[in-house]
């Protein structure tokens, strides 16, 4: 009864012109190839743009990273095979190719090692995550018939796809990408004479510019958009950790934009926002008018660099969760406990940002304050994890290839986030910052992390877009794969990092260890051993390995389009709404808007006909209450 | 299936679509600012003591400005409530009002930026500041006149609320004399850089704004006659995005112009 009061105090949808009922309501109109798939405002569209376009980049950059490891097990080596490409396509007249001989320079190192933290993170995950997976699925979850403002929508895709090409141009320039670090610390960033810099930083402000769109557009969707019964405790908690990440892209990335326009005007206005008092450059003082603090920049980069962590992580979660609940057959553990500890997340994560700046002397209260909220925000992260965990507890569990990425994520992110504390105590950190330590602690978190709950995504609403699964014996070839190659991959890093190698340097530490080792006669700490040099080659291989292993997912993913087993709307017997659509949905979603009456996980409910009640089914109990048509067949 | 809520209000939330999304977009733009703010905060208090600029610029324009901006708040908010009762012709001369007060901030603004740019210093080869506007500056010729005066220091320069009395007088340099020369552009120091990274981009904000507001004054009033209820709501959410680049500017005018 108190259902059917919620559901009366909503309108019926208002039609307000005849204009806008022609573009939604007739199918039969087309139009046309332009319309439907480049310029499209339908957010399944702009979904699947988003996750294709951003999937390219995931592999452009996995490209990267099999260069830079070549280079670190056999530095200056010509690269088999790929070395004379790159020689041609970095060919300039006029000054030396930076893969000469097909070897890859420092500089080119640089560039890789630059472009291959940008490109994972701002082109390939988070629009991933966020914008291809928040699209396609946050609308039909809510039960909405579209993203609120289509237009906005189509508009951040565009602004997207054109930073992703201005970066991606910027490697052949002359000179080269930007050499700074994924991090563009100033004042290096400003002192590098090329215009890879220049090239980010635009490209950049288009990026945040198209986030921003997204996150304006996903919050707006969420907050108006809900199908009558469709309470904030009624969602789907895949939508809370969206609304959560559209809310740390809303207010984290606009400091980071600041930092951008000020270190264009650095570049090209020639100011010192980032340059300080008697800066010398290449041996000489810098013609600068100084004053400026490198130490802001890194504030304001990493003012967003942390809630953009919880960007890449939260969505991801949310897959996870949706998955573990459908393929364990019963109701997620601790619904409540996991808003809540997102929501915290989200707070906690706009004040942790400084614990990646312990080594910059900015003072011991600071790193005290900033290693206390680190230690606090643990806490909510180790909640949901337990959730998930405490969730298959008495289920039965189907392994389907979905599940099983699900299943791994949850020790993959486990490793990450436990490897994460010795860095955020500022003792211990003092050890290991900078050192391979961290790149496999935040590895674990993103790569077996994030990129598994993604896989996972891709291989669980594959048949909601195509109407076909994906074949099941070559996702589970792709899975086991994967998951071993990216622990030999990404294991032997951590005691890299505790032997004292460092990140960023383009020779893998040869000259390093060889200077040290020379000077104070052997294996001491601070040289790298033999031992620990030794660890590049499996490194190398298991990552060539890695990147074969995503050949049977491209083929599939492509072959099963026409291919694949032909399924029905609701595969995997699931509650939530995206489901109780025809398949694919059509432009509009649903013909009527369906009404919720119960939560998103009412699975193996005891006296119901199935092991799963779908949101949109109306309580048996009140027979009064009007069965209302939810798809059209 | 249509979106909802286009243009009457949510009954649970109160508010339509797009006023959602302006608030949430105004949001982002607190932070945007609020990032540049933060650098002008780090940076006064990390300057060398005594060498941030005081006084530098035109109180009298920067008032004039704050005026005006002030006015065009107030037309943005008649002519919403003109669209509200439905009187079309008061909108009309009410954004008239707002675009004319829009474009005369930014000739001021320009007006302001070209004096400063044409302001310069110059070290000489003995060790003194010439420090003024320039008069002649003809690469043909071997000297360069500005209208200014001579400083021992570049102390002298930075804290001119004290020294009421400025004489100016018109001063001929030979380029051989000439040490170094530089004009007052936001390479000229911080203070100068966030001066025109922070009203630039408010001014782009008023650009932006303009047309927006330029838009539904010129071509966007098509759709009063369609559908008047919609229009009224552009109306409202272009006038909350004009007062928040009010606010900024609130902001801006004490902390560069009179601190």
């Amino acid at each position: 009864m108190i259902m059917d009061a919620h559901v009366e105090q909503f309108p019926p949808y208002r039609k307000h012109d005849a204009h806008a009922h022609d573009d939604h309501g007739h199918e039969h109109h087309d139009p046309g190839f332009w319309a439907k798939y480049v310029f499209s405002t339908d957010h399944k569209v702009i979904g699947i743009q988003y996750g294709i376009t951003a999937l390219s980049f995931l592999f452009f950059g996995l490209m990267l990273m099999l260069l830079m490891r070549w280079q670190i097990a056999h530095p200056y080596k010509p690269v088999p095979f790929f070395g004379h490409i790159l020689e041609l396509l970095f060919q300039h007249p006029g000054i030396p190719n930076p893969a000469a001989g097909g070897v890859i320079s420092s500089d080119l190192y640089n560039s890789f090692g630059a472009m291959h933290g940008t490109i994972m993170v701002f082109l390939g995950i988070v629009p991933l995550a966020f914008a291809a997976f928040g699209n396609y699925v946050v609308p039909l979850m809510i039960g909405a018939p579209d993203m609120v403002f289509p237009r906005v929508n189509m508009a951040s895709y565009q602004a997207y796809f054109l930073g992703g090409l201005v970066m991606f141009v910027s490697f052949f320039i002359p000179g080269g990408a930007a050499q700074a670090g994924w991090t563009s610390y100033s004042p290096l960033a400003t002192s590098i004479p090329t215009h890879g810099q220049l090239f980010w930083i635009i490209g950049m402000i288009l990026l945040i510019s198209s986030s921003l769109l997204g996150a304006v557009n996903f919050i707006a969707t969420i907050i108006q958009l809900r199908a009558p019964g469709m309470t904030w405790m009624r969602l789907p908690w895949f939508v809370w950790t969206q609304f959560i990440t559209a809310f740390l892209l809303l207010l984290a990335f606009p400091p980071l934009e600041a930092a951008a326009v000020m270190q264009l005007m650095d570049n090209v206005a020639h100011t010192s926002f980032f340059l300080p008092t008697g800066l010398a450059v290449g041996g000489h003082l810098a013609n600068v008018s100084g004053g400026g603090s490198p130490l802001l920049w890194q504030h304001l980069f990493w003012f967003l660099g942390h809630p953009e962590v919880y960007v890449l992580i939260l969505p991801a979660m949310g897959i996870v969760c949706e998955i573990i609940a459908n393929n364990t057959r019963k109701p997620i553990w601790g619904y409540k406990a996991l808003v809540y500890s997102v929501l915290a997340i989200g707070f906690l994560s706009m004040i942790v940002w400084a614990h990646h700046m312990y080594m910059t002397g900015m003072g011991t209260i600071i790193s005290t304050f900033f290693q206390l909220t680190t230690m606090i925000i643990s806490i909510p992260s180790v909640i949901i994890l337990t959730c998930l965990f405490l969730s298959l507890w008495g289920g039965s569990i189907r392994t389907n290839t979905p599940m099983l990425f699900a299943l791994a994520f949850l020790p993959m992110f486990g490793i990450g986030g436990l490897t994460g504390l010795p860095l955020g105590f500022n003792v211990s950190d003092i050890h290991l910052h900078d050192t391979y330590y961290v790149i496999a602690h935040f590895h674990y978190v993103v790569a077996p992390g994030t990129i598994f709950g993604l896989f996972a995504g891709v291989y669980y609403w594959y048949p909601k877009m195509t109407g076909r699964k994906m074949n099941e014996f070559w996702g589970r070839i792709h899975f086991w794969c994967s998951l071993i190659f990216m622990n030999l991959v990404f294991m032997p890093m951590f005691s890299q990092g505790m032997a004292g190698m460092l990140r960023r340097m383009a020779d893998g530490g040869a000259n390093y260890s060889a200077a040290v080792n020379s000077r104070a006669g052997g294996d001491v700490i601070g040289g790298l051993s033999p031992f620990i040099m030794s660890l590049h080659t499996p490194i190398l291989w298991a990552a060539v390995c890695l990147g074969i292993a995503q050949i049977p997912f491209i083929i599939n993913f492509f072959w099963s389009i026409s291919h694949g087993e032909k399924v029905g709307d609701n595969p995997w017997e699931s509650t939530t709404l995206e489901w109780q659509t025809p398949t694919p949905p059509p432009h509009g979603n649903f013909d009527h808007s369906p009404h919720v009456y119960r939560g998103p996980y009412e699975y193996s409910v005891p006296g119901h006909s199935t092991d799963f009640t779908p949101q949109n089914e109306p309580e048996v109990s009140t027979p009064a209450s009007p069965k209302i048509p939810t798809t059209a067949h | 299936m249509e979106i909802p809520y286009t243009v009457e209000a949510r009954p649970d939330t109160g508010l339509y679509n797009a006023k959602v999304g302006i608030w949430l977009f105004l949001a982002s733009e607190v932070m945007l600012f609020g990032g540049l703010f933060s650098a002008y905060v780090l940076l006064r208090v990390g300057a060398e003591p005594g060498t941030w600029p005081h006084g530098w610029q035109n109180i009298v324009l920067g008032t004039i400005n704050t005026i005006v901006l002030a006015l065009s708040a107030i037309t943005t908010l008649m002519a919403w409530v003109a669209c509200k009762v439905r009187e079309f012709g008061k909108f009309k001369f009410f954004h008239a009002c707002t675009l004319l007060l829009a474009l005369t901030f930014l000739c001021i603004k320009f007006v302001e930026y070209s004096e400063h740019l044409n302001h310069y210093e110059i070290k000489l080869t003995d060790g003194r500041i010439a420090d003024g506007d320039m008069v002649s500056n003809d690469p043909a010729q071997d000297h360069v006149v500005i209208k200014g005066r001579f400083d021992k220091t570049e102390m002298d320069l930075y804290d001119l609320r004290a020294q009421k009395e400025i004489s100016e007088t018109e001063i001929t340099i030979p380029r051989s004399q000439i040490e170094s020369m530089d004009n007052y552009g936001p390479w000229h120091n911080n203070y100068l850089a966030l001066y025109y990274t922070l009203t630039g981009l408010h001014a782009m904000h008023i650009l932006g704004g303009s047309i927006v507001i330029g838009y539904l004054w010129g071509p966007g009033r098509k759709l009063w006659k369609k559908d008047p209820e919609r229009f009224t709501n552009r109306v409202e959410v272009s006038g909350l995005f004009w007062h928040f680049v009010d606010l900024v500017w609130i902001f801006l005018f004490p902390v560069l112009y009179l601190t």
